[in-house]
């Protein structure tokens, strides 16, 4: 692993599904401690690039490093440990109980023919806590409402102590105070250093993050911090619709100091 | 019984105790149920019991244990509930395996009855229907390019099944012969039971079980999708093929010991979910000893419902199995 060189970055990234250039010369670079967010319009390349991201798919062109190294050099184990990755929802169901499900975080630590040690079970206990999902951690997955799976999946991605995080759409079918929890556990993970991509759909959660990307038609539009006056216009751009982009607070997600954004569609 | 977390190990072990308990207290009845009825009187009767009802009840249960073990292993392989371990073409298989050594046999195979049962193994059935059972998946992964894509492999187990089957009408249509063998030793029974397939059932199971649990872990990772899986690090293709692999040989071998046994490798994996919400490892081993269990009471029910005579315990399995799935789904609907 190279020291200096970001946690994850992609450079000329190119995919190409049923004839359709689903991604087009994507190049990103995810730094240590920090939450990027990436919004755009269905189809726009979000979570095709999460996946490419993750290791998950090969693109057609192009090129991902993890710490600097290659990610097709790297063994599934250890792209594993080092990158967490959480699904849309709606594939993940069943009959596991939701520690179980917690605890699959880390298997890239013990491997398949290993069985968890103290480290892991206490990584399993804070990622439970983390994510609020203590309560239920004796559950069936396949019983619980939609905003408690998601907490549940999300603690599993969390257990996976990961220096790289990749969450796509990590707040569907949760409240607005699950979804500040989720905000909480993604800013608690920065503050461990740990390089943190979320495609969201709400734009004002989006612009919660330290930096925020805009994708359209399988491009990188625009990339800016949230009172980036020319990130607001792309959002405007590529959502073709006026949209209201407001301070609201002095505080961040999590309390501490920082500018608090709202977008709304303008009237 | 009510739905526990499989974290509460003390659970797991009363369920594990509970199988056990059930199991022991089946062979005991099976060594005790006779064509006349039930004698505990084993010392004057010690040859009937040493060399026919203890192997054929042993037998029976480790019969049913590698079905509710595959049933494990194919509907968390498939992330199905209804999958069960036929469903890769080796019931087919073992259908086409037999009639082929039948027609072989030209008018031979006529004579073939429940009667006959040691004639069966000299004929080389048990051998011709694990080895077809096994040909078959061997023929659906073939078609399927291997075990990477769960879907294509439903599929390609699909048109096997098909195939073979419509093979197994042609070979018998030129062998009539063939047909009526082919029944008999596809109906499911467990009246040829004897030792050494008793040891072929302990030896198959004692090799698959283990291994499948080794991996079980895959299985897990699985409920998340398959993406989430391989985002864990797991080897999937390989995992995969093992399992399928395990699968095959716990199939083709019950298969080929005690025929087509309905539902069991169905329903055993339901029970145990049903009562306990525990991780695939665990879920393996105890739908191998929920499968015994119910072969068994069901054998020794096919033996004493109609006493003399004996019911085919595939028949009995079939209808019971039926039964459970239709009040499943009843209870689910109300």
């Amino acid at each position: 692993m190279n020291g200096t060189a970001p946690p994850l970055q992609a450079r000329g990234i190119g995919v190409t599904l049923g004839g359709v250039r689903v991604l087009d010369e994507v190049s990103i670079a995810l730094p240590a401690g920090c939450w990027t967010a990436i919004v755009g319009p269905n189809g726009a390349g979000k979570s095709t690039l999460l996946s490419v991201l993750a290791g998950l798919r090969r693109p057609d062109h192009g090129q991902v490093s993890v710490g600097g190294d290659p990610i097709e050099a790297l063994a599934a184990r250890e792209r594993a440990r080092r990158i967490a990755w959480l699904a849309q929802q709606g594939e993940a169901d069943g009959e596991l109980a939701v520690r179980e499900i917690v605890a699959l975080g880390r298997l890239p630590h013990h491997g398949l023919f290993g069985a968890p040690g103290a480290n892991d079970q206490r990584a399993i206990d804070l990622a439970l806590e983390a994510a609020g999902a203590t309560a239920f951690g004796r559950r069936r997955l396949g019983e619980l409402s939609g905003g408690e799976r998601q907490r549940a999946l999300l603690a599993r991605v969390l257990a996976v102590q990961a220096p790289v995080v990749l969450l796509d759409e990590p707040t569907t079918h949760l409240d607005a105070p699950h979804q500040r929890a989720v905000l909480c556990c993604i800013t608690g993970l920065v503050r461990q250093h740990a390089a943190v991509a979320a495609v969201l759909h709400d734009l004002t959660l989006a612009l919660a993050a330290d930096r925020v990307v805009v994708m359209d038609q399988g491009r990188i539009r625009a990339t800016g911090s949230p009172g980036d006056p020319a990130l607001h216009a792309a959002i405007e751009a590529v959502f073709e619709q006026a949209i209201v982009i407001e301070p609201i607070g002095r505080t961040g997600v999590d309390g501490t100091a920082g500018t608090r954004w709202v977008a709304v569609p303008a009237p | 019984m009510r739905v526990k977390s499989g974290r509460d190990g003390g659970s797991t072990l009363r369920f594990a105790l509970l199988l056990t308990a059930a199991s022991a207290a089946l062979l005991l009845a099976g060594l005790a149920a006779g064509s006349d009825g039930w004698s505990l009187a084993w010392t004057d009767e010690w040859m009937l019991v040493s060399e026919i009802r203890a192997p054929r009840s042993i037998g029976a249960w480790l019969a049913g244990a590698l079905l509710g073990f595959a049933g494990a292993v194919a509907q968390g392989l498939f992330r199905n509930p209804l999958a069960d371990p036929y469903l890769l073409g080796s019931a087919a298989g073992a259908g086409l395996g037999v009639v082929l050594v039948l027609a072989a046999g030209g008018a031979a195979g006529a004579s073939i009855g429940l009667a006959a049962a040691g004639a069966l193994l000299q004929a080389g059935l048990v051998g011709a229907a694990f080895a077809g059972a096994l040909c078959g998946v061997g023929l659906t992964l073939l078609l399927a390019r291997g075990a990477a894509r769960p879907m294509s492999l439903l599929l390609c187990g699909v048109v096997v099944g098909v195939l073979l089957t419509a093979l197994s009408d042609l070979v018998m249509l030129a062998s009539p012969e063939a047909m009526r063998g082919k029944q008999i030793f596809l109906l499911g029974s467990t009246g040829f039971l004897g030792w050494t397939s008793t040891a072929v059932l302990a030896a198959v199971l004692a090799a698959v079980l283990p291994a499948a649990m080794r991996v079980s872990r895959a299985l897990d990772a699985l409920v998340l999708g398959e993406a989430s899986a391989r985002s864990l690090g797991v080897p999937l293709q390989q995992v995969r093929l093992l399992l399928v692999g395990t699968m095959a040989m716990a199939t083709g071998a019950a298969v080929a010991q005690a025929g087509l046994i309905a539902f069991v490798g169905l329903v055993a994996p339901h029970l145990v979910r049903r009562c306990l919400s525990v991780a695939h490892g665990p879920q393996l081993a105890l739908s191998a000893m929920a499968g015994g269990v119910l072969l068994l009471a069901s054998d020794i029910a096919a033996r004493t419902l109609v006493a003399p005579q004996e019911l085919p315990v595939g028949v009995l399995t079939a209808v019971l199995g039926g039964i459970y799935l239709l009040a499943l789904l009843h209870r689910r609907q109300a």
